[in-house]
């Protein structure tokens, strides 16, 4: 496989409220290549949006990025670690190396610009058209993403759209300046099921038309097993399970990964048989666990151990990386453990 | 839209005409018709009526009619601009308004525009860098400026401005000025002591736009639409003023609509302390001395501004937000 374009290696990143530390994402590797979509998969709050915007450097405070690498390889080769960029710097990557597409696109949008102003903007920074050009673009980006009457929409409001037509005028903003890595941040949850399928349709196309390389933040399985490539699965700020699609799906490693695959509802259950929910809830972020921080949920918990070591990243041997116990580490964390006793 | 607008403009016509009658009965409140009282009032101060003018002038009223033909009587001498005679001045109330309208209108203008110039970049600021110390610095101000009573700061600013300045302060005008007929060196002499009457009547309702403001935009600052403006590469300073700014800003414009009548009868304590020539100190001695076509005039005049001020409120949040435009259709 070729070099990826974005290459994240341990990124941290930490909120600083008064009442202490939020570790919202705590040490997250992934790579994403041209072409494919990696998808990053967990519940409410367990730091998949944060790293979105790790990433492209827009942490709401008190947030902030406090470790960790951001390695993109730009279109002329030059490899440049965003987490280095002052906020200055970084802004000529958003847009055109790295865009976001965000969940609600009602409120993602201001209702204030008609959407040929709020896609045009972006082109005018970065591309310096005036406004005619910018105007021009946007009606194609508009045709391209399937928009109907483009040269009439583009002087709509947003609220004078549909839903799905809104998402799809986020996307063409998202594509405005030729983006090459795109991530799209739970894009389809505020849309009903044909417009949720329309939409993964458009991404797909827009993919192969352009090479796009894509990070797909959702807490659904099924878009994951219909879009992704590889997979990533968050618990608490941590990457627990990494590996392609299909391995994912067919052999999950970690219990959490497995506990997440038994919730989705499946046509072929039993009639009148409980659908398997994941035991207990996510803990605060100011209560996290010590050890692997998914034990007290964990069906296979290993006593005295996962209560207490936090499982390394263990790479096995079909190329994938997984944290936990029951896949390797053991020896180390045990050899820690009576050292710190003793 | 232009229904809208025609509806909103018969609804101020219809509004504007149940003043019209709450002002004609504010005339006709005190005890006794007005002919009776102006007798009285004359005699008091030496001079007689005679048996045949009083009865002209119960005639000209229509004093001893039912209440509707005096009140259509009133509303069409109104009309032609004749709104009455005051009665503690013996001459017509628009000789007596006369100029202080425009005054009023005028420095309500000023203090308005002094009000947006404080507010606006004061609000924004505090909550861009919200608890930082100028927030905070802020935040007392405008407590002290919403606490403190007007005339008190009024009082205060003209102590200061006297003993550093020797400025004297008060009124619109300096004292050779005041009776002189209008003239360029009249205005700028207006123009000269307009600021500080202005920024004084601005400063409470500053203190209070400015909390708004910060209260508003610190609201729209934790949307997701301020994250898009940033993720598309834009300047913090150009994502904030495009986007939350914008947003914020619907409270400017109805804040347009109370101003006038505020300034009339909200500040009335201030003009006196000033000694502005405004509406307000004249409605407060026609009150006290039951001149009562002069009160009822200012009362009219006074709803009026009201329903056209919101009127302008309205045609300037259309402007600010397209959401308000595109409901109208």
């Amino acid at each position: 496989m070729a070099d990826p374009i974005l290459s994240v290696r341990g990124l941290k990143t930490q909120f600083f409220g008064p009442e202490g530390v939020v570790r919202a994402v705590d040490g997250v590797d992934f790579d994403v290549f041209e072409g494919r979509t990696l998808g990053v998969v967990g519940e409410s709050g367990c730091g998949k949006s944060v790293t979105a915007r790790s990433v492209l450097g827009i942490v709401d405070r008190p947030g902030k990025v406090v470790g960790g690498s951001m390695k993109l390889r730009r279109a002329n080769g030059e490899v440049v670690d965003l987490g280095t960029l002052t906020n200055e710097q970084m802004r000529k990557y958003r847009g055109p190396e790295i865009a976001l597409v965000f969940q609600e696109p009602m409120a993602s949008f201001s209702q204030h610009y008609t959407i040929g102003n709020q896609i045009g903007e972006g082109i005018k920074l970065h591309m310096g058209l005036d406004d005619r050009a910018a105007k021009k673009r946007a009606i194609e980006l508009l045709d391209m993403v399937g928009v109907p009457q483009p040269a009439r929409r583009v002087d709509d409001y947003p609220f004078q759209l549909s839903g799905g037509l809104r998402q799809r005028v986020m996307i063409a903003m998202a594509l405005s300046c030729d983006p090459r890595v795109l991530i799209a941040d739970e894009p389809t949850t505020a849309l009903d099921v044909t417009t949720q399928a329309q939409i993964l349709d458009l991404l797909r196309t827009l993919q192969k038309d352009r090479g796009l390389a894509i990070i797909l933040i959702t807490h659904d399985m099924g878009v994951i097993a219909e879009m992704a490539h590889d997979v990533s699965v968050m618990y608490l700020g941590r990457a627990v399970e990494t590996g392609s699609v299909k391995e994912i799906f067919e052999t999950p490693k970690h219990p959490y990964t497995r506990a997440l695959l038994r919730s989705i509802p499946t046509v072929l259950a039993k009639p009148r048989t409980r659908l398997p929910t994941i035991a207990g809830s996510i803990p605060h972020p100011f209560d996290r666990p010590k050890g692997c921080s998914y034990h007290p949920r964990c069906a296979e918990i290993i006593g005295a151990v996962c209560e207490k070591a936090e499982p390394p990243a263990v790479d096995t041997d079909d190329g994938r990386q997984v944290r936990c116990f029951l896949h390797g580490g053991m020896e180390e964390a045990k050899a820690g453990l009576q050292g710190a006793s003793a | 839209m232009i229904a809208f607008m025609t509806r909103r403009l018969l609804l101020g016509v219809m509004t504007i005409w149940l003043i019209s009658i709450l002002s004609f009965i504010i005339i006709q409140l005190p005890p006794g018709d007005f002919v009776d009282a102006y007798i009285a009032q004359l005699s008091s101060s030496g001079s007689q009526v005679s048996a045949a003018e009083a009865e002209n002038l119960r005639q000209l009223y229509g004093l001893g009619e039912p209440f509707y033909v005096q009140y259509g009587k009133w509303l069409a001498r109104i009309v032609t601009g004749d709104f009455g005679e005051s009665m503690e001045w013996r001459r017509p109330v628009t000789e007596v308004i006369g100029d202080r309208i425009w005054l009023t209108l005028l420095l309500s203008f000023a203090a308005l525009l002094v009000t947006w110039g404080l507010a606006l970049p004061i609000g924004i600021f505090s909550a861009v860098r919200q608890y930082s110390f100028a927030d905070y610095a802020f935040t007392l101000v405008g407590f002290i400026g919403i606490a403190v009573p007007n005339f008190l700061l009024a009082l205060v600013i003209m102590y200061f401005a006297f003993v550093w300045f020797g400025a004297s302060v008060g009124g619109l005008f300096s004292a050779e000025m005041a009776l002189a007929p209008w003239s360029a060196a009249k205005v700028w002499d207006l123009i000269k002591h307009l600021p500080l009457p202005a920024l004084i009547l601005a400063l409470g309702g500053t203190a209070q736009l400015i909390r708004i403001m910060r209260a508003n935009l610190l609201d729209e600052l934790r949307r997701p639409y301020v994250v898009t403006a940033r993720a598309k590469g834009l300047s913090e300073a150009r994502a904030i003023i495009k986007y939350p700014v914008r947003a914020a800003l619907n409270p400017f414009a109805s804040n347009i609509a109370y101003l006038f009548p505020y300034l009339v009868s909200g500040s009335i304590i201030v003009s006196i302390v000033l000694g502005l020539p405004t509406v307000g100190p004249l409605l407060v001695k026609a009150l006290v001395a039951q001149d009562m076509f002069l009160a009822g005039t200012i009362v009219l005049l006074l709803g009026v501004m009201t329903v056209v001020g919101t009127f302008i409120s309205d045609l300037v949040l259309m402007w600010v937000d397209p959401r308000i435009r595109h409901q109208m259709d």
